[in-house]
């Protein structure tokens, strides 16, 4: 049994990833360890999601190696998916089913027990319990956001990828979800997200890694310390959108 | 086994659901498939002779036609919302994703089927409600979706999505849709079972070979 | 760098010699058959041309199998190659077949067992070009075609089944004066056939090998216009 300290919960090798003429990553080399919160930063086209992407299974990799807490995600079974939990971009929800019926189906997908118990714990958690049952079609962008992080926390996954969590959410919901990352933090699980406000995310996570052109441009385990370069190496010299000076 | 069964039910049951809500699918299949036989009543002299030459062609073809539709539309519900990712992101394998869509369809296109058929019977005039109308309905619509379902998943990323579909569906389905032609002629024509024993037999391999290769084959289709 | 177009690529010539040689042999040594007359000769290119288009479909079948099995993309060149190839065969066999049977046969088309298979495939594999020219291209576009190509292959003995049953049913209309006849020409019509067949097959190999190293090209070209994008955002840095 390899030791928890030791034990990475994401190791990439030489990832390529192309898209026709566009290479989005080229050589991709990282590590992260178990029980981390990471946020990667870079600017768009840098590669971020398609690297959140590639963890979450849902885009292949034209070489190299993944694996996910010690599983090669190329011989996987669909059971690795199981480690993982995503709130990528868009929140993924059938529109016409009502919270409740959306959470109703993803548990069985992910073939989960007590499911009563675990939507009202989860719902309560991410704070939408008062609707669960309306159509996600009448909710904001921000609260289908939040019912989104809700079907990724249900199965109560090793690794949490979050694709910009923020957007469309209020500071009452951002300091929720800040609590819920912290509660990740001290369970032992690991994070890995993007975010477009960078102050604030640097401040919370243990490790910030700047992805440039495909490849790590910048990996420190100080984020709140090394704040000047990681925002040096972030936005080189035009300042992109959403940027994190204010 | 059993879990897996359960998976694939529900995703059919939701996709039910939905439609249920929505009534998205059943409506262009059974509306265009109609208007098809309706089209056709005024487009030939609907005599008994005619009728049971023409009938069973146009009523396939209304229905293969009407199919592609619906399958279109199927399967643009559950990309519009990048729903199918949340069901990429679920630890099931992919054959179950595919079984459970093409339950969906398969049960749209019956749903359809069982508006479409009796109109057809009262303006061509023929009878219909025999068993063996059923078993051809089965199997013809268990091969429309197991395709249908495969290619639809194919064509959602392509620019001409409309155009492609049928492009693809309609050439591969040809064996299975004279099959069901045949047959019915057969039956309109009170010929009994024996005689359309050869093109059921088709229909069941067409069915088997498609189920089998595209659950198989499924996997490769999702991932970008 | 790979030249694409060599006018002494030595299966050019080669093919080229042949078609002097079968051109000679189809329009001067064989003599006319006497129930069809001059038409029958246009069978000298009809039956090689539509073996052609087998080839290619033969030839796509397999090595989209391939490229689904070891996902190298030389597999999935030689499938797009093939396919253009074949697609154009099938056109000019379908082509020559009408202009042959409106004569023999009194007709253009008939449900005849092997016609309307012929056709059909024809019809997916112009549906597999189309996919591959619609779909943005990668990995997954390859993927996707394979698996076409794949389904085209498995559709292919049912559509074959279907059709000759479906010839029984509904007896093709063939009713020209010379259909039934017995060949006049014995053992030179197999000659003139075989020689033929031997030149459309390598005519085959060169414009598949063409298209290939064609498509060897693109791929290198994108390739080079990765590793540029890659060095100027490099440089910017």
């Amino acid at each position: 049994m390899v030791s928890q300290a030791t034990q990475l919960a994401v190791k990439a090798e030489a990832i390529v990833k192309n898209y026709g003429e566009t290479a989005v990553l080229r050589g991709l080399e990282l590590s992260l360890p178990v029980g981390e919160v990471t946020v990667l930063l870079g600017t768009n086209g840098a590669g971020k999601t398609t690297l959140l992407r590639i963890l979450a299974m849902l885009t292949s990799i034209d070489s190299g190696n993944v694996s996910i807490y010690g599983t090669d995600l190329s011989r996987n079974g669909p059971d690795v998916r199981a480690l993982t939990g995503s709130v990528l971009h868009s929140p993924m929800l059938y529109a016409d089913m009502t919270i409740r019926e959306n959470l109703m189906f993803f548990a069985e997908m992910y073939r989960l027990q007590n499911v009563d118990d675990l939507i009202a714990q989860t719902t309560e958690k991410v704070g939408i319990e008062q609707r669960i049952d309306d159509r996600v079609r009448t909710l904001s962008h921000g609260f289908q956001k939040r019912v989104a992080l809700a079907r990724a926390l249900m199965h109560d996954p090793q690794l949490l990828l979050l694709d910009e969590p923020e957007s469309g959410l209020d500071t009452r919901s951002v300091s929720r979800l800040d609590q819920i990352i912290d509660d990740y933090r001290s369970a032992g699980r690991t994070v890995v997200m993007t975010t477009h406000i960078v102050e604030h995310a640097l401040e919370i996570a243990d490790r910030a890694v700047v992805l440039n052109n495909g490849l790590v441009g910048l990996n420190s385990a100080n984020p709140s310390g090394d704040r000047a370069e990681i925002l040096a190496a972030y936005s080189p010299d035009t300042e992109s959108s959403g940027s994190a000076h204010q | 086994m059993k879990g897996s069964l359960a998976i694939i039910w529900a995703i059919g049951r939701k996709d039910l659901l939905l439609e249920i809500r929505n009534k998205d699918v059943v409506v262009a299949v059974a509306g265009f498939a109609l208007l098809v036989v309706v089209i056709f009543t005024f487009a030939t002299d609907l005599n008994q002779a005619n009728a049971k030459l023409v009938g069973p062609g146009v009523l396939w073809a209304g229905i293969a036609f009407a199919g592609v539709t619906g399958l279109n539309r199927a399967f643009a519900l559950e990309v519009e919302g990048n729903t199918l990712e949340a069901l990429m992101l679920a630890p099931i394998s992919r054959d179950l994703i595919y079984l459970g869509k093409a339950l969906g369809n398969f049960l749209f296109i019956t749903v359809a089927q069982i508006i479409v058929i009796p109109v057809f019977a009262v303006l061509f005039n023929l009878v219909v409600f025999r068993w063996e109308m059923l078993a051809i309905s089965l199997l013809t619509t268990l091969g429309f979706s197991a395709v249908g379902t495969l290619f639809a998943a194919m064509s959602v990323r392509v620019r001409a999505r409309e155009v492609m579909l049928p492009l693809l569906f309609l050439p591969v389905v040809t064996p299975l849709l004279m099959a069901a032609v045949e047959s019915t002629s057969h039956m309109v024509n009170g010929r009994s079972w024996s005689d359309m024993s050869q093109w059921l037999q088709l229909a069941v391999a067409f069915d088997v070979a498609f189920i089998v290769v595209s659950a198989f084959i499924f996997q490769h289709i999702l991932e970008d | 760098m790979t030249k694409v177009l060599n006018l002494l690529d030595p299966l050019l010539i080669l093919s080229a010699a042949l078609m002097g040689l079968t051109l000679y042999l189809i329009f001067v040594w064989v003599p006319t058959e006497l129930n069809q007359g001059a038409v029958q000769r246009i069978l000298y290119f009809h039956v090689p041309v539509a073996w052609g288009s087998m080839l290619g479909i033969f030839v796509v079948s397999g090595s989209s199998f391939m490229y689904l099995w070891k996902k190298n993309e030389k597999w999935d060149r030689l499938a797009v190659a093939s396919a253009e190839v074949g697609v154009v065969f099938g056109g000019l066999m379908l082509l020559t077949g009408m202009i042959w049977a409106r004569p023999v046969w009194a007709v253009w088309w008939t449900g005849e067992a092997k016609l309307t298979t012929a056709l059909i495939l024809f019809f997916i594999y112009v549906a597999y070009l189309m996919f591959r020219a619609y779909f943005p291209p990668g990995a997954q576009r390859m993927r996707l075609a394979a698996i076409i190509g794949l389904i085209g292959a498995i559709d292919t003995p049912i559509i074959y089944f279907a059709a000759n049953l479906w010839a029984d049913a509904h007896p093709p209309i063939i009713a020209g004066p010379a259909a039934d006849a017995e060949s006049t020409l014995g053992s030179d019509l197999g000659m003139v056939l075989l020689a033929s067949t031997l030149t459309f097959t390598f005519i085959f190999i060169y414009l598949v090998q063409t298209r290939y190293k064609i498509r060897k090209s693109e791929d290198d070209l994108i390739e080079l216009k990765r590793a540029s994008t890659a060095a100027v955002m490099t440089g910017a840095n």
